[in-house]
């Protein structure tokens, strides 16, 4: 304990690691997201996709003893709720908002409702791979256990970032979003082109699930998820619909998100609840500095029911 | 938003006789017909999910009938969980009124509750009668609920943050402040097991109405239920909501104080599931705890859009609802099946729901007389 007893330098080196390992759900929910309004569509559900993912993931994990197939399954699950939330949202007269408030009722119930059996039992991990080996402090070395997913998101940042820019399909969706009118009179069809975003949004949250259940904090249970979904809404609106800027947005979550745990481990335990809050309270200032009511958000979808 | 329009907005030509009041009463129809027919279909699709599980939905519609309605006993616990659900449900139907989608009543309530036991602690340390000790709780609660939904109204029209999202951020903040102290500062040191506040004490606790087995707050509810529905549906400051409700921009043009109406709805609404909070405390669990944040708030939201946001809807509905909940203590121990039972029906009915409205207006039968669209 003593040679490797860092004191208080313990804080920021938690709070690095903290970042990279609690920042991947934030990342995938909230590149989902971003995709999902950049087609003029909001989804709130994602939170109730999230929970069901991290369920589904670590109970095929647990069953066929391979976490990427669970991975892959939490995926599925999540494009499956997404594809009902698309599909219900075309529907004339009906609120996007609202129907993702039931839906992340609904998935937050099943997740429950199926979840009872795995509370128990153990299932198996996603590795990680060890970057840390040139340090002899293990806190060093811990922090730079790094999951895998953590880079797939990284790199889908980028890829999103490009295509929005750069392919045709970026196009279609930005046109979507921004004037619904446009892309039909491009012969695009907008039920269509949302229906997908959303789907494959979906898909994006449910892996961010998984990676809850089978990496950090690495077990299934009820309270997994405290709106880590939700936040990816704001999170979305603060990195101005850029999957780049998500990347950091998440970052910056992660971070804020294992302030509470990392003064805990150093010895600070006033205020544990408080700091648990932070990144909360770090969403609602981010929102009330970063929107205003005056003018419209630069590269704020036109056509997103939250920004009018 | 949600379609906040109801029979009193609809446009009605002021006719007499018989047959104007059936006509009035076929369109007007529309709003209980399409909500029921929703709640068949939302009861059809959970069969279909039970009978692909190999239960029986016969059982569970029979238990969830006999643990909610079924027996006296079964109606005090339904009604028990009702009187919340009713103010909830208000503090989620008022600011709909003006096109605001509230869903953060869970923290008022847990923050409501919290701030009428601590305002407690000093007059029961003074040993105040009860008189004086509950009005102090009381308004402590509902201040405090009005000030924490009303910090969304001002967030949302000062500032152009999404209500929905900032109400639901500052839920997990006031479950956070709650837990704060009642883990530190304000914790009672007679209590090792479960941190919490301490006790008011039996003598301040509310009594029940009498021969129902339900405490006060089921009434206080229904009435403030009825004084809701005349503010909005009989005032003036009812009208200017509802004009907001329909069309800023139109309740700009006139003169209306949009930014005032948003802020008051949902101080109104924040002092309900502040009064939501206080009846929990000071009726049955006699001091502020975790279990406050019981999910009252979040079925509350479900009540008032199957109420289609009218406060005296409300009632029934939230007696309907709190039997559901009720009964799912039983369904769980008699049918093996996990407690979150409850919670995919509330869920699954909350879907159907909103996908019935798009049926508004759509079907011939509901039409007024000579539209052949």
């Amino acid at each position: 304990m003593n040679e490797t007893d860092i004191g208080f330098w313990g804080v920021p080196l938690a709070m690095f690691a903290g970042a990279i390992r609690v920042s991947t759900p934030f990342l995938f929910v909230s590149l989902g997201e971003c995709l999902t309004e950049k087609s003029g569509r909001i989804n709130l559900g994602l939170e109730g996709t999230l929970v069901f993912g991290a369920m589904s993931g670590y109970a095929i994990a647990y069953l066929t003893g391979s976490p990427w197939l669970g991975v892959l399954c939490a995926g599925l699950s999540g494009s499956v709720f997404g594809a009902i939330h698309g599909y219900i949202c075309k529907l004339p007269k009906v609120n996007d908002i609202a129907i993702g408030i039931a839906m992340m009722l609904f998935g937050t119930g099943l997740a429950f409702f199926f979840g009872k059996p795995f509370i128990q039992p153990q299932a198996p991990h996603l590795p990680s791979i060890e970057l840390g080996g040139w340090s002899s402090l293990p806190q060093v070395r811990s922090a730079l256990e790094i999951n895998p997913l953590f880079f797939l998101g990284f790199l889908l940042a980028i890829a999103m970032w490009w295509a929005f820019k750069n392919t045709r399909w970026g196009l279609i969706i930005r046109m979507t979003g921004d004037s619904a009118p446009a892309a039909l009179a491009m012969g695009y069809s907008v039920d269509l082109v949302r229906f997908l975003a959303t789907t494959v949004g979906g898909f994006f949250a449910g892996i961010g699930g998984a990676f809850l259940s089978l990496y950090y904090p690495g077990a299934w249970s009820e309270g997994l998820s405290s709106g880590q979904g939700l936040m990816a809404v704001a999170l979305v609106i603060f990195s101005r619909w850029n999957p780049l800027a998500c990347f950091g947005a998440a970052l910056l979550f992660g971070a804020a998100g294992a302030l509470g745990p990392a003064l805990q481990s150093v010895g600070i335990t006033q205020g544990y609840y408080f700091f648990n809050a932070a990144p909360y309270l770090l969403t609602l200032f981010i929102m009330i500095a970063s929107v205003s009511p005056k003018r419209s958000l630069k590269g704020a979808p036109g056509e997103l029911s939250i920004t009018k | 938003m949600a379609d906040t329009v109801n029979q009193d907005t609809v446009a009605v030509p002021i006719g007499s006789g018989l047959a104007d009041l059936i006509e009035r009463v076929r369109r007007s129809s529309e709003y209980v017909l399409i909500p029921l027919f929703a709640l068949v279909a939302a009861g059809l699709l959970f069969s279909i999910f039970l009978l692909a599980l190999g239960q029986s939905p016969a059982t569970f519609f029979s238990l969830l009938w006999k643990g909610g309605f079924g027996t006296a006993f079964s109606w005090q616990n339904t009604l028990v969980r009702s009187a919340p659900l009713i103010l909830t449900a208000l503090c989620v139907a008022i600011p709909a009124r003006l096109g605001l989608v509230i869903i953060g009543g869970e923290g008022a309530l847990v923050l409501g509750g919290f701030a009428s036991a601590v305002a407690a602690i000093p007059f029961v340390q003074a040993g105040a009668p009860n008189y004086i000790v509950l009005p102090a709780m009381l308004v402590c609660g509902m201040l405090v609920g009005a000030f924490w939904i009303g910090l969304v109204g001002v967030l949302r029209h000062y500032r152009g943050i999404n209500e929905t999202i900032a109400s639901l951020l500052m839920s997990y903040i006031a479950i956070a402040i709650m837990n704060f102290f009642v883990e530190g500062a304000l914790r009672d040191p007679g209590n090792p097991n479960k941190p919490s506040t301490l006790p008011i004490g039996e003598a301040n606790m509310i009594g029940q109405i009498p021969g129902v087995g339900v405490h006060w707050g089921l009434l206080v509810g229904i009435a403030v239920a009825i004084v809701l529905w005349i503010l909005m549906n009989r005032t003036t400051f009812g009208f200017a909501a509802r004009v907001t409700g329909g069309n800023v921009r139109a309740a700009r043009a006139q003169g209306l104080p949009v930014g005032r109406l948003m802020v008051i709805a949902c101080a109104i609404a924040g002092a309900c599931a502040g009064l939501a909070g206080f009846f929990e405390v000071a009726a049955i669990q006699g001091k502020a705890n975790a279990s406050l944040a019981a999910g009252y708030g979040f079925t509350g939201i479900l009540v008032a859009f199957l109420a289609r946001q009218n406060p005296l809807a409300i009632v029934p509905v939230a007696i309907f609802l709190g039997g559901i909940a009720a009964a799912g203590g039983l369904i769980q121990r008699r049918m093996g099946m996990p407690d979150a039972t409850v919670q995919v029906l509330q869920g699954l009915m909350f879907v159907v729901l909103l996908v019935s409205e798009t049926l508004y207006g759509r079907i011939p039968f509901f039409r007024p007389r000579g539209d052949k669209r």
